[in-house]
C-alpha cells in the first residue's frame, strides 16, 4: 500500500473563525429575508435556516427562510454589510464594538 | 510455456514498441512527434486509423501537454501511454515529477537521443540519465523484443498497489528504434490473462470527490509522501523480480530481473554498462574469453530502482570493473558509475574505472572495449572518455 | 423569497481563501451552474491553496491539482478518458487563473480549444499573480501598480493594455466564449448554463476582484466588480458559435469611479486616468461594432 497525495477530509471539519476581527450582527427586526448575504458570501458561511422563530419586519416575512451566519467559518469580510439592501447587518470588533 | 499462437516478426524498436502498447489494451494515447522517437505514435495512430487498437490517439501540441494529458486521463481510469525523445523529455520534466508524486502508474516510451545544442538525433542517455530523479522507474532495453516486453511488464509493475509510480522505458536511438530485429509476439490472450484490465483504486469519481496532488507544509505530510515514494521504489525491486519470472514463465523468454549476467561467474574483470552497448560488451567478452582473459558483463536493465545489491553480489569476486556510460554528467563523472560506486562504498574493495563512451552517437566499436578493457586491467582512475577525436 | 441562484453548495466552508475573495465567489457560482457531476482541473494558482493543506479539500467535486502550464492538457486526458468509460454527463472544467491562462498556459489551452474537446475552460481573471504577491500578468489592465510594476519615479505602472483572452478564443473559433462577474451571479450561472447546451470547447472569463491585490476593502469585493461593468473597464459579452453580444450596462459611471475605489490606481494622474478612460471607450466602440457586424 502507498501513501497518496490526496485531500479527503471536507474543509467544514476547519473552522476559520480565528481569522474573523469583525463579526456581522444582523438585525432581523429589519431583514426582509432576501438572501443577498447568502448569494454574496465568499466563504460559504451564511446558510438559510428553516426556522422563523427569529424577529422580523413583518408577519409575512416572519414565515420565510432566514439568512443565518455560521460564525465557525465567517471570517468578517463584511461583504454581506456592505450588499444588505437594508442595512441591516452591523460589522462589530470582536467584544461587541460597533465599527 | 509458449503459445502456439505467438507470432515471429522482423520489426523495429519502435514498432515492437507500438505492438507492446497496443498489447497492453493502453486505452488512452498523447504525443508529440520527435525524431527519434516519431515512428512510435505514427504506429499507433495507424493501429487506431485501422481499428486494430480501440484507443482515443490525442494530438497535443507540446511534450509537456502530451505528459499533462495522459497522466489526468490515467487518474480518470483509462490506461494510458506516451512515448518521447531528447528535448521532449526534457520539457516533460516537470510533468514527470508531477506524475510520479500524483503515483500514477504510466508507461512512457523513451527513444534515447543526445541534447543540443549543437542538434543531434543520435543515441546517447543523457536525456533519461536527466530524469533518475524524477521517481519513476527506468528500464534501459538492449533489444527490440525486450522493448516490446518492457511495455507489457512495466504496467503490471507500475500498476502493483506496492509500487504505483510510472515506468521510462528506454531504446538507444536508431540501433534499436530504427533497426529492424525478430521479435516474437505475444498471444494477445495470454496477455490479457497475465496484464487484467487497469481498475485504478483511486480513480476520478463524482460520488467520491477528493482532492489530487494538494498542497502540504513542512509539518504536513510533505516529508512522509516523499519517503513513502522511495519506499515504494525500493518495494518495486521484488515486485520487478517477480513480475519478470512471471512474464518469463509465461511467455518463454529469460529476464533475470534488475541485471542481466554475462559471464560473471567466473568473471576477473567486469564491464557495467546498459542499453545496446551491452551487445557490443557481449561480443567483446566472448572475444576477450577466447584470449584466455575472464571478463563478463553486468547489464544494467532497471536503474531505477537501481540494483544497489545485484551489482554487489556480482562483483564479490573480481579484481576490477570498468563502467561504461553513454550520457555526460558534468563534473561528477557519469550517473552509472557514480552509482556504482556508491553501491559498493565500504563493503567491497573493487577498483572500478568509468569511462563516458557514445556520446551523440558516435560508434563505441570492438577496438575501443579492448582499450576501455585494458585500463581496467590497469586499475585506471577517474573518468575517461573514450573514442575523442583531435579538434581544431 | 424564492432564490436567484441554484441553493446547492458544492464548496464548502473552512477553506483558506482570503477575506473577500473574489475567485472564491467565482468557484461557489460555477459550481452552483454545473452540479456534482463536475470534474475540476486546477493549475497552480489562488484556487490551489484555496482549499487547504492536505488532508482537506473544499470541493464536493473530485479536484486534480496540476502543474501551471498544463490546465488545457489536463482537461483534455479527464475527458476523453471519461469519454471512453461512457462518462459523457460528467462535466470537466480547467479553473485557471488569469497568469495560468494568458500567460504560462496560453498554448495548452489553445491546443486543448482546437483540439475541440467538450470542456469547460473558467479563467478567473484576477488580473494578476495574486497567489505569489501581486505581479504583473499579461491579464492586468494598464496602470496598475504590481510588485512588479511598482510605479516608483520613473512611473513604472504597467504601460501595457490588457490582453483580453477572451478575444483570442473567439478568434480561435472556441464555439462559446463569454465574460462575467460576480458581481452578477445570475448572469454568470446563466452563461455556463448556456455554455452546457453546446458540445465543444466552452471558455468564460470571469473578473474576480481581488482586495489583497488590487488594494481596496474585502467589502467592496461584488461593489467593484459591479463598477467594473458599469465603468465598461470589464464589458460583458458572448459569443456563440461567431455571435457577439454585448450586455449593455444600466447606468454607466466614468472609469474614475472604478480606478478611485482601488489603491493599485492610486498613482494615475488625471492624464493618466483620462488616457484609460479613451482607451475604454475605443474598445466599447469596438466591441459595439463587432456586435453590428457579426
Amino acid at each position: 500500500m502507498v501513501l497518496m497525495p490526496i485531500a479527503e477530509t471536507p474543509s467544514r471539519n476547519h473552522k476559520t473563525d480565528s481569522w474573523r476581527v469583525q463579526t456581522p450582527v444582523v438585525d432581523y427586526s429589519k431583514c426582509i429575508r432576501c438572501m443577498i448575504c447568502w448569494k454574496f458570501c465568499p466563504d460559504d458561511a451564511i446558510e438559510i435556516s428553516k426556522t422563523g422563530e427569529l424577529a422580523s419586519p413583518n408577519f409575512r416575512i416572519s414565515k420565510m427562510e432566514v439568512p443565518v451566519i455560521n460564525l465557525d467559518f465567517c471570517k468578517g469580510c463584511g461583504i454581506c454589510a456592505y450588499e444588505c439592501p437594508e442595512k441591516c447587518i452591523d460589522m462589530t470588533l470582536t467584544g461587541g464594538v460597533t465599527l | 510455456m509458449k503459445s502456439v499462437t505467438e507470432q515471429r516478426l522482423l520489426v523495429t524498436g519502435n514498432e515492437a514498441a507500438a505492438i507492446g502498447v497496443k498489447l497492453s489494451n493502453v486505452r488512452f494515447i498523447s504525443a508529440y512527434p520527435i525524431t527519434p522517437q516519431t515512428t512510435i505514435v505514427e504506429k499507433l495512430a495507424e493501429m487506431v486509423s485501422k481499428g486494430e487498437l480501440k484507443s482515443r490517439y490525442v494530438e497535443v501540441e507540446s511534450e509537456h501537454s502530451a505528459m499533462a494529458a495522459v497522466y489526468t486521463a490515467a487518474l480518470a481510469g483509462s490506461r494510458s501511454y506516451t512515448a518521447t525523445s531528447s528535448h521532449g523529455l526534457l520539457y516533460m520534466h516537470e510533468m514527470l515529477h508531477w506524475t510520479a508524486g500524483m503515483r500514477v502508474p504510466l508507461v512512457t516510451s523513451v527513444v534515447n537521443r543526445a541534447i543540443g545544442p549543437p542538434w543531434n538525433v543520435w543515441a546517447d542517455q543523457s536525456d533519461s540519465m536527466n530524469q533518475k530523479d524524477t521517481g519513476w522507474l527506468q528500464v534501459y532495453c538492449e533489444s527490440n523484443q525486450e522493448t516490446l516486453d518492457t511495455i507489457i511488464a512495466g504496467y503490471k509493475i507500475a500498476e502493483n498497489r506496492d509500487v504505483m509510480l510510472p515506468l521510462m522505458s528506454m531504446e538507444d536511438a536508431f540501433v534499436l528504434s530504427h533497426t529492424s530485429e525478430p521479435v516474437t509476439v505475444p498471444n494477445q490472450s495470454m496477455v490479457d490473462e497475465f496484464l487484467p484490465e487497469y481498475k485504478p483504486e483511486f480513480v476520478v469519481d463524482v460520488n467520491n470527490p477528493r482532492g489530487y496532488g494538494s498542497y502540504a507544509t513542512p509539518e504536513g505530510p510533505f516529508m512522509e509522501l516523499k519517503y513513502d515514494m522511495v519506499s515504494s521504489m525500493e518495494r518495486a525491486k521484488s515486485v520487478i523480480r517477480d513480475t519478470l519470472r512471471e512474464y518469463s514463465d509465461t511467455f518463454g523468454r529469460e529476464y533475470s530481473g534488475l541485471t542481466e549476467n554475462y559471464m560473471m561467474d567466473d568473471a576477473d574483470y567486469a564491464f557495467i554498462t546498459s542499453g545496446t552497448l551491452a551487445s557490443t560488451a557481449k561480443y567483446v567478452v566472448n572475444k576477450l574469453r577466447k584470449e584466455g582473459k575472464k571478463v563478463g558483463l553486468i547489464r544494467i536493465k532497471f536503474f531505477r530502482p537501481f540494483p544497489q545489491e545485484e551489482i554487489r553480489e556480482a562483483l564479490k569476486h573480481v579484481n576490477a570493473a570498468g563502467v561504461i556510460d553513454r550520457s555526460v554528467s558534468f563534473s561528477a563523472g557519469g550517473s552509472l558509475y557514480s552509482d556504482v560506486i556508491a553501491s559498493i562504498y565500504r563493503k567491497l574493495d573493487v577498483p572500478v574505472s568509468g569511462f563516458v563512451a557514445g556520446i551523440g552517437g558516435r560508434d563505441v566499436r570492438i577496438s575501443d572495449f579492448e582499450h576501455m578493457f585494458s585500463l581496467v586491467q590497469d586499475g585506471t582512475e577517474g573518468m575517461q572518455w573514450i573514442g575523442l577525436k583531435e579538434v581544431d | 423569497m424564492p432564490l436567484s441562484i441554484p441553493a446547492t453548495e458544492l464548496m464548502e466552508p473552512g477553506h483558506t481563501a482570503c477575506h473577500g475573495c473574489g475567485a472564491t465567489l467565482t468557484m461557489r457560482y460555477v459550481l452552483k451552474a454545473l452540479g456534482k457531476n463536475t470534474v475540476m482541473s486546477v493549475p497552480a494558482s489562488c484556487w490551489a491553496v484555496i482549499p487547504g493543506e492536505l488532508p482537506y479539500r473544499t470541493l464536493d467535486v473530485p479536484m486534480i491539482y496540476t502543474p501551471f502550464a498544463a490546465t488545457g492538457a489536463s482537461i483534455t486526458g479527464i475527458r476523453e478518458s471519461l469519454d471512453l468509460q461512457g462518462k459523457q454527463d460528467y462535466n470537466v472544467v480547467g479553473f485557471a487563473g488569469d497568469g495560468g491562462t494568458a500567460d504560462i498556459g496560453l498554448q495548452s489551452l489553445s491546443g486543448a480549444m482546437e483540439r475541440g474537446h467538450n470542456v469547460f475552460y473558467i479563467m478567473y481573471d484576477n488580473e494578476g499573480y495574486m497567489n505569489t504577491g501581486v505581479q504583473r500578468s499579461a491579464s492586468t489592465p494598464a496602470g496598475a501598480y504590481t510588485t512588479t510594476t511598482p510605479v516608483g519615479p520613473m512611473r513604472n505602472y504597467k504601460k501595457q493594455p490588457k490582453k483580453v483572452v477572451a478575444d483570442l478564443m473567439i478568434a480561435q473559433g472556441v464555439p462559446y466564449v463569454a465574460t462575467a462577474t460576480v458581481a452578477y451571479p445570475e448572469d454568470l450561472i446563466r452563461k455556463l448554463k448556456t455554455a452546457t447546451e453546446i458540445v465543444g470547447p466552452k471558455f468564460i472569463q470571469i473578473l474576480a476582484p481581488c482586495p489583497t491585490g488590487w488594494y481596496f476593502p474585502p467589502e467592496e469585493t461584488v461593489e467593484i466588480s459591479r463598477l467594473a461593468v458599469k465603468s465598461k473597464m470589464f464589458p460583458l459579452f458572448e459569443s456563440i458559435k461567431g455571435k457577439f453580444k454585448l450586455f449593455r450596462p444600466g447606468s454607466p459611471v466614468p472609469v474614475s469611479e472604478y480606478l478611485k475605489k482601488q489603491d493599485r490606481f492610486k498613482h494615475l494622474n488625471e492624464a493618466e486616468i483620462e488616457t484609460i478612460q479613451k482607451s475604454v471607450d475605443e474598445r466599447w466602440n469596438e466591441l459595439v461594432s463587432r456586435e453590428k457586424t457579426v
